[in-house]
């Protein structure tokens, strides 16, 4: 028979596709200014990046920072009033992730329909946290007098660069496997634009 | 919670990408290529298809200068630091290579008033030395992303405003400078505690690199924000604007 259930709550839809344009403004532009003083020994390929040039570069990331911002805050505040983060991401413990893991390792990966497996739940726990420091690093590079004990915290201008660096870093690798899961699971492309699943079609 | 698919067997797709899978990826990679493309194109140098992105741009960049504004703390000090954190030797910088940078006589030089400061009477090398005089250790931070300890030696501007007369409730302070720079400050950092009109760097008096005879020394802002080579100084509720600023970057470009 055919059934649909509703697993993306409107707001995590629409949080997610904002973030979606936020965030590849945010590191595309950030890669140019990142280009303008490398802090290792690699510069981003020029066609990666936004903006033209560093001046232009600055003014999208700051541009886009106010997008990112309160997106995020929307999504941080409907995930905690609606309790979606705790009936979603909680129980989350270690061990269920490791067994989840290895699981998923030896191509064995569960999945039922608007649940998410410890794998995906530490993921997204983990993204979204890491997302947080993204944005508090970027705050001590963007004022480290105005905001010099968080800049302290990461060790001061250098190391809140550093810390800035590795959280994009971090993110554009959760984009990378997020993206080849959507790609290896395709069907639950659609329900990220429609909040709704087929429940006959899921499955084999 | 676990769990297993019910069913027992495995989802094909899990195991083995299907051709159905490879063309969404190339689809996927496609649509991200083209709105990368799209967004590239539109902060390139023809913006005749992106005038009104670059107005919002540059309106959202007038919107941070007063959210900058607001967070500033008049009373919040930049860091400091020991002699042993300064960097040597201090990098260059400039819109141009260092052996352009402009040789300022000594002889003839003064520092040229205007705008709204009471006594424009031009000053002296002589008569700037004169002020008080304090150090600083601070970070020189660049908008490029590097940034470099020095340690600078001049007036405390705040002083030197009061001295001539400048109406500190005019909204922005202009500087130009010999090299054909210019830049302007907002008044509430041009009357910091360490904004300083500076005459020496690292215990000598600046070189032409660095801006001989009069650069000014703002710790709350960023590089560009701290002209050298200053010509004259004015007093204004006009936005003077700057060299960098009237290019794309941002005006308050406070740290």
């Amino acid at each position: 028979m055919q059934g649909y259930k509703q697993v993306h709550p409107v707001m995590v839809r629409m949080t997610h596709w904002v973030n979606v344009f936020a965030m590849l403004i945010m590191v595309t532009s950030g890669w140019r200014i990142y280009n303008a003083s490398p802090i290792f020994d690699f510069k981003i390929p020029r066609d990666l990046t936004l903006g033209g040039w560093l001046g232009g570069a600055l003014q999208w990331h700051f541009a886009a920072m106010w997008i990112l911002v309160l997106n995020g805050l929307i999504y941080l505040g409907y995930g905690i009033i609606s309790r979606h983060f705790k009936s979603n991401f909680l129980p989350l413990t270690p061990q269920a992730v490791l067994k989840e893991f290895a699981n998923a390792l030896r191509g064995r990966i569960s999945h039922e329909l608007g649940v998410y497996n410890a794998v995906q739940r530490a993921a997204y726990v983990g993204v979204i946290a890491v997302i947080v420091v993204l944005v508090l690093s970027g705050v001590a590079i963007w004022k480290p007098v105005q905001f010099q004990e968080l800049a302290a915290l990461m060790g001061g201008f250098n190391g809140a660069r550093v810390v800035h660096f590795v959280a994009m870093a971090l993110v554009v690798a959760f984009v990378a496997i997020h993206v080849f899961m959507v790609a290896l699971v395709p069907r639950t492309l659609l329900p990220m634009f429609t909040g709704r699943a087929s429940t006959t079609t899921h499955g084999v | 919670m676990t769990t297993r698919d019910k069913r027992g067997s495995l989802d094909r797709s899990l195991v083995a990408p299907t051709r159905e899978i490879v063309k969404l990826e190339r689809r996927l990679f496609l649509r991200q290529g083209l709105s990368l493309g799209a967004l590239t194109m539109l902060s390139g140098c023809d913006v005749t298809d992106a005038d009104s992105v670059q107005k919002v741009l540059w309106s959202l960049s007038r919107w941070n200068d007063r959210v900058q504004a607001a967070i500033f703390d008049p009373n919040k000090l930049a860091p400091t630091y020991p002699e042993s954190a300064i960097t040597t030797p201090f990098p260059f910088n400039a819109f141009y290579a260092e052996s352009e940078a402009p040789h300022v006589e000594t002889a003839g030089y003064k520092l040229e008033l205007g705008g709204l400061i009471r006594d424009k009477t031009p000053w002296t090398l002589e008569k700037l030395y004169a002020l008080p005089q304090i150090s600083q250790i601070t970070r020189h931070i660049c908008v490029e992303g590097w940034s470099a300890i020095g340690k600078w030696t001049g007036a405390n501007f705040k002083t030197f405003l009061e001295a001539v007369g400048a109406d500190t409730t005019a909204k922005y302070v202009g500087f130009k400078c010999a090299d054909d720079y210019y830049t302007s400050i907002d008044m509430q950092t041009a009357l910091h505690p360490q904004t300083q009109l500076t005459f020496k760097i690292a215990d000598q008096v600046l070189s032409a690199s660095y801006g001989f005879p009069l650069k000014l020394r703002v710790p709350t802002k960023l590089g560009f924000k701290n002209p050298k080579h200053i010509v004259a100084i004015f007093v204004t509720n006009d936005n003077p604007g700057g060299y960098w600023e009237d290019q794309g970057y941002n005006w308050f470009s406070g740290s």
